[in-house]
């Protein structure tokens, strides 16, 4: 008998690993006979730390378990899936688990995310063995035709990407997995490497297949230590198998992949940055052209996609094209990884085809505001999207619609605000933040940010308005079409969005000047 | 608790040398030289420029362009605090303040007697369990200023 308690970094911080030490406790203290699984998350994060036990019905889930009630869940008979105040019943039955449309996340929360052999027992590596069968180019008309687009928050077709890399003629080819996911409300890249790390490295092997590379290396963000470890073991544990390596599940096809940790740098999500950094150096973004498809790492051919997206090409490749393609709507095929985040009852990972309305995410699944407060605000895309108020709650969650509404889908993380928040201060922390990420290439984002700052702190001491919010405006248009990259050319979403729906919150009176060693310890100083 | 060592040039050599040959190896070098130091000492920047056969203002270039890299030896107990967005819709900035009045510093300081380096950081992936921290590389979720006091407490119990 199995009894799972989740190692992703999100339960471990409500205190799974404690959870499973008690467990643990009481298996031995009961002689029972039970083996503890470190599993995944199942992304239903106010229920974690969330434990599972293998009954004959299927998996029962307890939560949030807290190590202290362990030894009475046991008392209650927790061991053969019996009732307790904590028992959620079956998880699959858990409707907000029911609902949701898992196919990147099918795995993950369910298998151990370092057994290989659980891994193929889940349907794992069949979109590589079926990829094994394929030309080059099936493999690349496959990912077209499937609709798939970069989950990174670009949005660029996939299956377009990988056809410039096939068709660039070159010695040495590379793929590598951004995984620098530094959007705010984020985190599905960390569930999949922490949870199902080895869907990534499928992703990765047939994107090699399909491109012709032989080397890849996945950049990880240091803010994501386990992550890293993870990833690192299970590298080490495919190519111990002969699934990477100089002859891949025997195909005589070869790749292998590196782990690379990022810095605590923003700017090197952005992929030419990335590649910067890959190399040894600042992380200061490169001209386009030429695109990194031609001219990337060490100047040879380069995949660059999202965790994301790379995770998703197993399903397309065991399932089809079409099966991927029947999911989403307008030109967004397939399904988004939702993440709920921030001021929100049920915060977690929903993945569901493309379609859903903000509302309906935020309120069907995530039951409205934690605080129980009145909802105000809601930033989609990480820090370089537009802050909606209650009136856009009606946009489905399309790249599109999103777009008409001058917002972005970005990589899915929906952060959610109560009445307590204040927009001036979010347009602020908006160029503040780009002021501390900007790499400095460009004059727009590195000077504009940090003249930013101090015309939006002029509105809100109320000196000159009208004409500060003039100069505010015109400095966003300046940021949006003279910056290099995406870090300058979007901040102005969240300030414009900020000023455009809720324009009071840039009209109040002005607040007291703070004492002077207050200012000192503002830590932005 | 960290197991940081005191500068050592000829440690600090044989944790290069280990990596100046991986492709794109400054960053995994100056990751190393970090992990076993705490922080990247000025020293160190002539060792890692000559072995990659880079310049020193390079080298230094890289150790400032990336907020991870410090100049400085942290203290004992190294505390991360997100102020992204997800972490200030939960109240983030009471906390963080909270901890700054308690250790009498701002964030990016160390405590004057050494126990705690305070660091601001921008998204730990734990934004449906805002706010978030890290303590010495281990996670919490939903840090309010009780918890917050609860975490320092124990790690100066630990000390």
């Amino acid at each position: 008998m199995k009894i799972y308690v989740p190692c992703d970094t999100a339960s471990v911080s409500v205190g799974a690993d404690g959870v499973a030490r008690a467990i643990e406790q009481q298996i031995v203290a009961r002689r029972i006979d039970a083996q503890v699984v470190r599993n995944g998350s199942r992304g239903l994060f106010w229920l974690e730390p969330l434990v599972e036990v293998e009954t004959p019905k299927g998996r029962v889930a307890y939560g949030p378990v807290a190590a202290e009630s362990v030894a009475e869940m046991f008392d209650a008979g927790f061991a053969k899936g019996g009732q307790h105040a904590l028992c959620l019943g079956l998880t699959e039955e858990i409707p907000y688990l029911k609902q949701q449309e898992r196919l990147t996340f099918a795995r993950c929360g369910i298998t151990d995310p370092l057994s290989l052999a659980d891994y193929i027992g889940h349907n794992g590596y069949r979109g590589l063995e079926r990829a094994l069968k394929m030309t080059p180019e099936a493999i690349v008309e496959e990912v077209a035709g499937s609709g798939l687009r970069g989950r990174g928050g670009a949005g660029f077709p996939t299956g377009i990407k990988w056809r410039t890399v096939l068709k660039t003629a070159a010695g040495q080819k590379y793929i590598c997995c951004n995984a620098d996911e530094g959007d705010s409300g984020t985190y599905a890249d960390r569930m999949i490497m922490e949870g199902d790390p080895f869907v990534l490295i499928e992703g990765m092997t047939i994107a090699a297949i399909a491109v012709g590379a032989t080397e890849g290396y996945v950049y990880i963000r240091s803010e994501y230590p386990q992550a890293f470890r993870t990833m690192t073991r299970a590298i080490e544990i495919a190519r111990d198998k002969g699934y990477l390596g100089a002859s891949i599940a025997g195909s005589g096809k070869s790749f292998d992949l590196h782990v690379r940790l990022g810095a605590g740098a923003y700017i090197c999500g952005e992929e030419t940055s990335m590649l910067e950094s890959l190399e040894g150096r600042r992380g200061q973004i490169r001209f386009k052209p030429p695109l990194p498809a031609i001219e990337g790492l060490f100047g040879k051919p380069t995949v660059i996609n999202n965790v994301i997206s790379l995770a998703t090409v197993p399903v397309i490749l065991d399932k089809g094209a079409k099966f991927y393609q029947d999911f989403g709507m307008g030109k967004s095929r397939g399904t988004l990884t939702i993440q709920l985040a921030g001021n929100i009852q049920h915060g977690g990972l929903v993945e569901k085809a493309f379609g859903l309305t903000l509302r309906q995410a935020i309120y069907d699944f995530g039951g409205g505001t934690a605080s129980g407060r009145p909802l105000r605000a809601v930033q989609v895309g990480g820090p370089l999207g537009a802050y909606f108020p209650e009136s856009l709650l009606d946009t489905p969650l399309d790249y599109e619609a999103f777009a008409a509404k001058r917002g972005l889908v970005g990589h899915g993380g929906i952060v959610v605000f109560d009445d307590t928040v204040d927009l001036a201060r979010q347009a602020r922390f908006a160029m503040e933040f780009c002021a501390i990420e900007s790499c400095g290439k460009c004059t727009p984002c590195r000077i504009g940010s940090t003249r930013g700052v101090e015309v939006i702190d002029r509105i809100i001491a109320n000196q000159e308005r009208t004409k500060n919010l003039e100069v505010l405006d015109d400095l966003c248009e300046l940021l949006l079409d003279g910056s290099l990259c995406a870090l300058g050319g979007l901040t102005p979403y969240p300030v414009l969005s900020a000023v455009q729906h809720f324009p009071e919150d840039f009209a109040k009176p002005a607040p007291p000047p703070p004492a002077a060693h207050i200012q000192e310890t503002q830590p932005w100083r | 608790m960290s197991t940081i060592q005191t500068w050592d040039a000829d440690r600090a050599l044989l944790r290069i040398r280990e990596l100046q040959h991986v492709p794109g190896a400054l960053l995994p070098i100056l990751h190393a030289l970090q992990d076993e130091f705490g922080y990247i000492d000025s020293a160190a920047i002539p060792l890692v420029a000559d072995a990659l056969n880079i310049s020193k203002a390079e080298v230094h270039g890289v150790i400032s362009f990336y907020h991870d890299f410090r100049h400085h030896p942290p203290g004992q107990h190294v505390l991360k605090m997100c102020r992204a967005e997800a972490c200030q819709s939960m109240g983030c900035d009471q906390t963080i303040q909270h901890v700054e009045k308690r250790l009498g510093v701002k964030l990016g300081e160390t405590t004057l007697d050494g126990s705690f380096t305070v660091e601001q950081v921008f998204c730990l992936g734990l934004c449906a369990l805002s706010p978030a921290v890290m303590l010495d590389g281990k996670p919490y979720g939903r840090v309010s200023k009780q918890v917050a006091d609860m975490l320092l407490d124990n790690a100066r119990r630990l000390q």
